[in-house]
């Protein structure tokens, strides 16, 4: 896109293109002044004149900041200072004119399909788009930015600190906000409208110094994201349906983080992963005081769960000990189908084909709510006049054993059997060449995120009330391996995410589950081509998707200059 | 200190070590040269473990190697800079020589050893974040080699470590073998460059199809009529 109009054209016309892009952007801001649909059914109610709903307001927002960006460089470069150069003004304006054109074509789109055809649009609906087609036909004839510098300004910790604290508070409104939305284009649209931010940002040099912040402060970061994360229950005032899908987002998320030691630090590919979450569940199922369960063994439940996480263990240990000396492609088609004979056993216990342990595809229902901790998880109650609920209960204990995950995994991350890992991923020979026991390393990584896939089971056991076999399919694993890929592989922050993408999408995006498959299917293809390190990449792996940076470097003596060079284009020659 | 008896390597059915002898005694260099196929990498790989042997034996101060899992093999004292360097390229040459150091647990030695490796080759000290993969070849062969070293080998094995290097590099990498030497460590050097390595070893063992043809000490190979017209360009 950058290239397609020469900069002699794009210096010559840039006036004019300022101007025709804000007068698009003012178009859009006068538009959420105006009815967008005929009626009142789609979205969150975009019929009235005067009156803007929630979702009309966020693109308020967002033409606010197109036309920020388009006219704040008027002032000239001299007054601007230096924030001419720290901050990527013309490059933003576009990306910001190109996200609000795609969130208001996702929201008129869904008017016309919810409502039934494009007559039910109305004025403002057309306006929005209008504007929004000026504005990113002008923003590309403006002369690009500079890449922008903003994290190598100095700041106060104190502003910093400030700035995490906002964030979160920030993410956590959004998050209810996006819950709150029962409709499915609603909810798509506010999602355009957070990834339209989010990239805003990024390019605006805003994200690089949130960054550069969030790694001075971690502590402030992590803390005030469990806070946050802790807070949530208290956003929703009972509501069970958000709540279920908000502990059944971490169940997967703590089975992705075990999963993420597998293939994102040592770089085996697990293609039947979702058995040792069924292994964890069946095992707490059969140990709990369910009337389906033919076992009368019942233990406390940090019993349970200790023996699930070991029974998970164990079964990685088996698969894993003979399938490990073999590598790559071997290994995917042992684990798919390990996690195929997974199921298909849970199906044959049933008395007839082989022992009666799990009631066969019936699984194991009527499984009663936690008792642990002198508290029962079943029993609503209100904490300061808001109701919390049973899920929120699960949500709490789910959070404290992702909190437990995370410590875990950052420890053995930096520690020396986590550079081992990492080496085998790299290049396997070459770290057995170094004296690393690869063999036991992988042994152990299989077993352990294992371990923590069983945890998981064990609570989700208890949360979905009943466990069948049917539940721990082929495509659970696939969409746990895609949560891993998307998210970032090796870091925890990415696969946090990239789970809550994956559980989160399906349940809020019923309306059109047919093509669900179809649209994650897409979503991959794109990240893969545009962004293959992932939402949240690992510093260490930055390296292995940018190669050419790396051919450069080796190509040129004085890389080290040459590589600066290429990650600072001149910086003091640009037009605004 | 090292010793070889009889020792065939094979890949499926080719045998690509046929039955080799050879020494190597505390302190020297010893070089083994040959074309491409002749064995020589092999050879080092089955020293280290990562292969498996046919038949034959390995010996190493006494005890004997061969069937040893290669985390062992590094325990006990051998380090190997494998062809092509296979440094871990997303890794920090921090990182790297962390993973060299891999199979000794006393920090404040690895510590040392670090420093050590830093001085040898500064340029590794001054970029000790960066990426090892972001190097030129010349100093990714100096974290290679600092890499097998972060383990105190009493024995380094080199697998052409003048591989894709400039003519001034291969010196700078040759005298950094001899330095090496000197420290005490003792160090079989595999090499197509046959002047540069003969100029250094002790002895050389001249390798064909997998089998050793002759051997001598180094200065008597280099006017060897024989090496010369193979590996040395002469008519």
């Amino acid at each position: 896109m950058n290239t397609v109009i020469p900069d002699r054209i794009k210096i010559a016309y840039r006036y004019p293109a300022r101007a025709v892009g804000a007068a698009g952007a003012l178009l859009m801001l006068v538009s959420i002044f105006l009815p967008w649909a005929y009626g009142t059914a789609a979205l969150d109610d975009m019929s009235y004149y005067g009156a803007p709903s929630p979702l009309q307001l966020c693109f308020g927002v967002l033409a606010l900041t197109v036309l920020a960006l388009l006219t704040i460089p008027l002032v000239g470069k001299q007054r601007l200072g230096k924030w001419a150069k720290v901050l990527a003004w013309n490059t933003t304006a576009k990306t910001a004119s190109i996200t609000a054109l795609i969130t208001a074509a996702i929201a008129v789109t869904s008017v016309a399909v919810e409502l039934g055809g494009l007559l039910n649009v109305e004025i403002g609906g057309w306006l929005v788009i209008f504007g929004g087609v000026a504005a990113v036909a002008s923003t590309l004839f403006l002369p690009d930015s500079p890449e922008p510098s903003l994290d190598e300004v100095k700041s106060p910790k104190w502003l910093q600190i400030l700035a995490i604290v906002v964030l979160m508070a920030v993410a956590l409104f959004a998050a209810a906000f996006a819950l709150g939305q029962v409709d499915a284009g609603a909810f798509l649209t506010f999602g355009s409208f957070l990834v339209a931010v989010v990239m805003v940002l990024r390019q605006f040099g805003v994200f690089g110094w949130l960054g550069m912040a969030a790694a001075a402060n971690n502590r402030v970061l992590v803390i005030s994201a469990f806070v946050v994360a802790f807070l949530f229950p208290f956003t929703q005032n009972g509501s069970n349906a958000n709540m279920s899908i908000a502990a059944q987002v971490l169940i997967f998320a703590a089975t992705a983080l075990g999963l993420n030691i597998v293939v994102g630090l040592v770089g085996l590919l697990d293609l039947g992963y979702i058995a040792f979450l069924g292994a964890g569940a069946f095992t707490a199922a059969v140990l709990s005081e369910s009337a389906y369960s033919h076992f009368n063994f019942h233990p406390p439940f940090i019993v349970t769960v200790l023996i699930s996480g070991l029974v998970a263990s164990l079964l990685g240990l088996i698969i894993g000990a003979p399938t490990l000396r073999v590598s790559g492609d071997y290994l995917a088609i042992v684990t798919l189908a390990f996690g195929e004979i997974f199921r298909i056993t849970m199906n044959n216990l049933d008395g007839n084909d082989g022992p009666d342990i799990t009631n066969g595809s019936n699984g194991i229902p009527d499984i009663p709510d936690l008792n642990a901790f002198g508290f029962n998880f079943g029993q609503p109650h209100v904490i300061l006049g808001i109701d919390i609920g049973r899920f929120a209960n699960y949500y709490w204990l789910m959070l404290l054993v992702i909190a437990l995950i995370i410590v875990v995994f950052t420890n053995l991350n930096h520690s020396r059997i986590g550079r081992g890992w990492v080496a085998i991923r790299e290049d396997e020979l070459a770290a057995e060449a170094m004296g690393v026991n690869t063999f036991a390393l992988k042994l152990l990584a299989f077993a352990g995120g294992a371990f923590l896939a069983g945890v998981a089971g064990a609570v989700k056991a208890h949360h979905d009330v009943s466990v069948t076999p049917d539940q721990f399919i082929f495509l659970e694993s696939a969409f746990l391996l895609a949560a891993v890929v998307l998210g970032g592989m090796g870091t925890v922050m990415g696969v946090l995410i990239g789970a809550t993408i994956l559980k989160l999408l399906p349940e809020k995006l019923r309306f059109f589950s047919d093509y669900r498959l179809l649209l994650f299917g897409l979503l991959m293809v794109v990240m893969m081509r545009f962004r293959p390190e992932g939402i949240v990449a690992d510093e260490r792996r930055q390296l292995e998707f940018h190669a050419e940076d790396e051919e450069l470097a080796e190509e040129v003596e004085e890389e080290l200059i040459t590589h600066k060079a290429h990650l600072n284009p001149e910086r003091e020659v640009f037009e605004l | 200190m090292l010793e070889i008896k009889d020792m065939v390597v094979a890949y499926g059915r080719v045998n690509a070590v046929k039955g080799i002898s050879f020494e190597v005694k505390q302190g020297q260099i010893v070089t083994l040269l040959g074309t491409n196929g002749a064995g020589k990498s092999t050879t080092l790989r089955a020293i280290s473990g990562l292969l498996k042997l046919a038949s034959g034996e390995i010996w190493f101060e006494g005890e004997r190697l061969d069937g040893l899992p290669a985390h062992k093999i590094v325990e006990r004292g051998i380090a190997q800079s494998p062809e092509g360097r296979r440094l871990f390229r997303q890794m920090s040459v921090e990182d790297n020589l962390k993973l060299g150091a891999f199979s000794r647990k006393d920090t404040s030695g690895i510590r040392a050893e670090m420093d050590r490796i830093y001085d040898l080759f500064p340029v590794l000290g001054e970029r000790r974040s960066e990426a090892a993969g972001l190097f030129s070849g010349g100093e990714q062969q100096m974290l290679a080699i600092g890499r097998a070293m972060m383990s105190r080998p009493k024995l380094l094995m080199l697998d052409e470590p003048s591989m894709g290097l400039s003519p001034i590099m291969t010196q700078t990498i040759m005298r950094t073998i001899s330095e090496l030497q000197a420290d005490g460590v003792t160090i079989l050097l595999v090499e197509q460059n046959a002047q540069a390595a003969l100029s250094l070893a002790d002895r050389g063992y001249v390798l064909e199809v997998g089998h050793i043809m002759f051997s001598d000490s180094g200065q008597a190979l280099l006017g060897d009529d024989r090496v010369r017209k193979a590996y040395l360009g002469a008519d």
